[in-house]
């Protein structure tokens, strides 16, 4: 699914890549509250032109596309949903389809956003950030090996396949019902491959002193850095503008600038 | 028989795993294909039944383009038995485990049973018919896996890696099955780095390098070709190792078995025999 | 001084219908390289278990017998008090690195011991550099050969600087070569840095050169133990199917047969090329 890809980290290295997790975190949060308060259109096209420099400072302009791509789908069916229900609840249809695209765009910045999010902060680096916020390392931990045997359970995955279908077996045939009872012969593999795994690394990580103390150490540390503090600086008054915006002045819809303008 | 025509071969992800692969495997030969890791061994076996299909050349098996069909009917006549039998073992019962791809295939529940019983003695499994797969050992599970492959009685037999994690005597056996399933005129092919077991089976040797076969003839002739094995990366047999050293007294080079070995230098040491 | 000493150890695991080990006294001494080998199934994994106290603290079931490891006794401290002196090495070298990056799971026993930082960072790249594997530190597992990886899991045990390590068929999965590097690293850790080896393994062709001390399981049981030269002509060795090394086959075949070759038993082929040479050219 291309939406998923758009979502898998990347080992490039630029200044957003190298940004602290949490800091990003609480951007893309913001984004999120600032999307929330504005439900026009002009104010929420703003917002995703703004982070488009983002995307080219880190580099990801393919794969971002990619998933912005992917979301296409979801998006065209937020407009039309917003668009018909608007037109027929009696709205006009310049404001409806005005209405319709604000939606659309509001979705589309949440996606922007956490894309560059996912694209740009590595698995570990956020495992890093999970265990020095102070979440307890058990779930950092299952994070992390999680991320790290994703690649090999996808191998794992293709070896049973070919493994089962050079004894005969035929995915693509069949009705239905057939095709789902086709998958048991990979899937009892796979997940039990996946316990004696469980097993073995339990073995390893108690022969490596798990759980001797509570007081962890850790290799890394997440250090602030110069980008850091301007990026909680454009954070903060993206936010504060956002709210003296709403509250202090009334935002012009699309059609009523360009009749201005015209 | 299997031709290998001018065979390329580059994963999705780039890699070139076969470059120019030309080779014939004629009906009954038993064939050992070696070399390091990532030379491209396993690609090249996945080609015969269809797991893979080259992005330049063709394969034919019995002369039948691998691109034309399906892997469920080259599998037929191709048995592929994969390193690690935990990637293929699901069913409730050994018993089922070999009825499986019988069943794929479409025998008839009568000739199923006969098989199944056949498979079964062939591998000294018939004391766990009803036993799960999963309650037995290691070695136990291999051969439950390579019963189920034999079951349908493929033309063709392909071990990937059967020595990897197993003692001498299962070894041993494994040779002695192998010899056995060359004399049903099987042709049977070999993925291995174990240079001993391949000098204890004397088969033909195809040694890879890079995606490249390098060498191509009898195990007693590439097994002691020094140059040739240090350029892949393969160790000679010990035995050949003694002999290579002892070839500036004369001693004859393309030794590899133990008994040879003993008969040639018992007559030289003939001084010192009581 | 022994550095694990057994007497009589017996134990079943709680699933388990007959004993895995019986009766197992065995003593190996500081800064040895012990091999231990034997037919599938003869206990030789439940017994690498029991060295770091897996067995009992982990499988539980019921250990009967005592086992004495750095002067501790295995039944009553637990595994991670037992984890700074006995590492432990497994087959499978994906499932033993579980991070991201290398020397994070280099660092990980570290940090499971509350190491310090600054401290911590020492003795990972001594670990990274002793392995050979400095340059691929901040590589994912995934990335790596299985050689690499199996170098990492012993990175990640030698971090601990543990005065034994037991390494359990550590190069099933890898290539000849792959498996020499392996077993080159370990000869150095033990030659060099004194570190007790213990070694399970069926390939003796590649690794009885490096041993000094042998036991042979069969079913469980102690059937031989003492010098490679010895265990390995001992004629009970070849019949319970153990893998004797070629060259010491030749040579024990042709002293069979009256072949005069001398005493000394060759565990590699350069030792029995070096024995037939001396033979061959006197008799010239």
């Amino acid at each position: 699914m291309s939406v998923f890809d758009g979502l898998k980290f990347r080992k490039v290295y630029s200044p957003i890549h190298n940004l602290d997790p949490r800091i990003k975190f609480v951007y893309v949060c913001a984004i999120f509250v600032v999307a929330i308060i504005f439900g026009e259109l002009l104010p929420l096209l703003i917002l995703f032109l703004m982070q488009i420099p983002f995307v080219l400072l880190a580099g990801i302009k393919h794969e971002w596309l990619r998933s912005m791509r992917g979301a296409a789908f979801l998006a065209t069916i937020i407009f039309l949903t917003n668009f018909v229900f608007a037109y027929l609840g009696g709205r006009e249809m310049a404001q409806s389809l005005e209405g319709a695209a604000a939606m659309t765009m509001r979705f589309i910045v949440l996606i922007e956003s956490f894309s560059i999010f996912f694209l740009t902060t590595s698995p570990d680096h956020l495992g890093l950030a999970l265990e020095q916020t102070h979440i307890p390392y058990e779930f950092c931990f299952a994070f992390t090996t999680a991320v790290r045997f994703v690649p090999v359970l996808a191998e794992e995955a293709q070896t049973i396949m070919d493994a089962q279908k050079a004894r005969g077996l035929e995915l693509e045939r069949g009705n239905f019902l057939k095709r789902i009872r086709n998958y048991i012969p990979i899937l009892i593999p796979l997940i039990i491959s996946a316990i004696r795994r469980s097993l073995e690394l339990a073995e390893a990580m108690e022969s490596r002193a798990w759980g001797a103390t509570k007081k962890r150490t850790n290799l890394y540390v997440l250090k602030m850095h110069r980008n850091d503090f301007i990026l909680i600086f454009i954070t903060a008054t993206i936010l504060i503008a956002a709210i003296y915006i709403r509250l202090k002045f009334a935002i012009p819809s699309l059609n009523e600038l360009l009749r201005g303008v015209f | 028989m299997i031709e290998v025509d001018n065979v390329n071969f580059t994963y999705p992800n780039g890699v070139e795993a076969l470059k120019g692969i030309k080779l014939t495997i004629q009906n009954g030969e038993f064939v050992a294909i070696m070399g390091q890791n990532g030379a491209g061994k396993t690609t090249l076996v996945k080609h015969f039944n269809g797991l893979l299909k080259p992005t330049k050349g063709k394969v034919l098996v019995d002369g039948v383009g691998t691109r034309k069909v399906s892997v469920a009917t080259l599998a037929r006549n191709v048995g592929f038995v994969f390193q690690n039998p935990d990637h293929q073992l699901f069913s409730e019962t050994v018993e089922e485990e070999i009825a499986f791809a019988l069943r794929n295939f479409g025998f008839k529940e009568n000739i199923i049973k006969r098989r199944v019983t056949w498979a079964l003695n062939l591998l000294g499994l018939t004391q766990y018919r009803k036993t799960s797969p999963f309650m037995l050992s290691g070695g136990e599970r291999k051969r439950v896996a390579l019963a189920s492959v034999l079951a349908w009685n493929p033309k063709i037999l392909i071990l990937d890696e059967p020595t990897i994690g197993q003692d001498y005597q299962q070894k041993e056996k494994l040779r002695q099955f192998i010899l056995q399933m060359k004399a049903q005129r099987k042709t049977i092919i070999i993925v291995t780095h174990d240079v001993e077991f391949v000098a204890e089976c004397n088969p033909r040797v195809l040694l890879m390098q890079e995606g490249k076969i390098v060498a191509d003839g009898e195990a007693r002739k590439i097994l002691t070709d020094t140059e040739i094995l240090t350029q892949a990366s393969v160790v000679p047999p010990q035995i050949a190792q003694i002999f290579l050293q002892l070839s500036d007294l004369g001693l004859p080079k393309n030794v590899i078995d133990v008994y040879e070995a003993h008969e040639i230098l018992l007559k030289l040491l003939g001084g010192g025999i009581k | 001084m022994a550095i694990i000493e057994t007497k009589n150890l017996t134990y079943m695991y709680p699933s388990g219908t007959k004993p895995s080990i019986r009766d197992i006294s065995i003593k190996i001494e500081k800064g040895e390289f012990t091999l231990i080998t034997g037919p599938s199934g003869c206990g030789k994994t439940t017994l690498c278990r029991c060295f770091n106290g897996l067995i009992p603290h982990f499988y539980q079931g019921e250990l009967k017998g005592e086992i004495t490891v750095s002067g501790l006794n295995v039944a009553e401290h637990s595994i991670t008090e037992l984890a700074e002196h006995v590492g432990l090495v497994f087959q499978n070298p994906e499932n033993q690195l579980f991070a991201l990056s290398v020397e994070k799971d280099v660092a990980f026993g570290l940090e499971n011991l509350g190491v310090p930082r600054e401290e911590m960072r020492k003795k990972v790249d001594w670990a990274l550099n002793l392995s050979g594997i400095y340059d691929l530190r901040e590589r994912a597992p995934h990335e790596l050969s299985g050689g690499q990886q199996q170098r990492a899991a012993i990175a990640a045990v030698l971090a601990m600087q543990p005065e034994v390590i037991v390494l359990d068929e550590p190069t099933s999965f890898l290539d000849p070569l792959g498996a020499k590097k392996i077993f080159e690293v370990i000869y150095e850790l033990n030659v060099k840095l004194g570190i007790t080896i213990i070694l399970v393994e069926h390939r003796l062709d590649l690794t009885a050169k490096y041993a000094n001390h042998i036991i042979v399981l069969d079913e469980g049981n102690v059937v031989l133990d003492g010098e490679p030269r010895e265990v390995l002509s001992s004629e009970e060795t070849r019949l319970i199917g153990v893998g004797i090394p070629k060259a010491t086959r030749l040579y024990h075949i042709l002293k069979k047969d009256g072949a005069s070759l001398g005493n000394t038993v060759p565990l590699s082929s350069d030792e029995m090329a070096a024995i037939l040479k001396e033979k061959l050219k006197t008799n010239d």
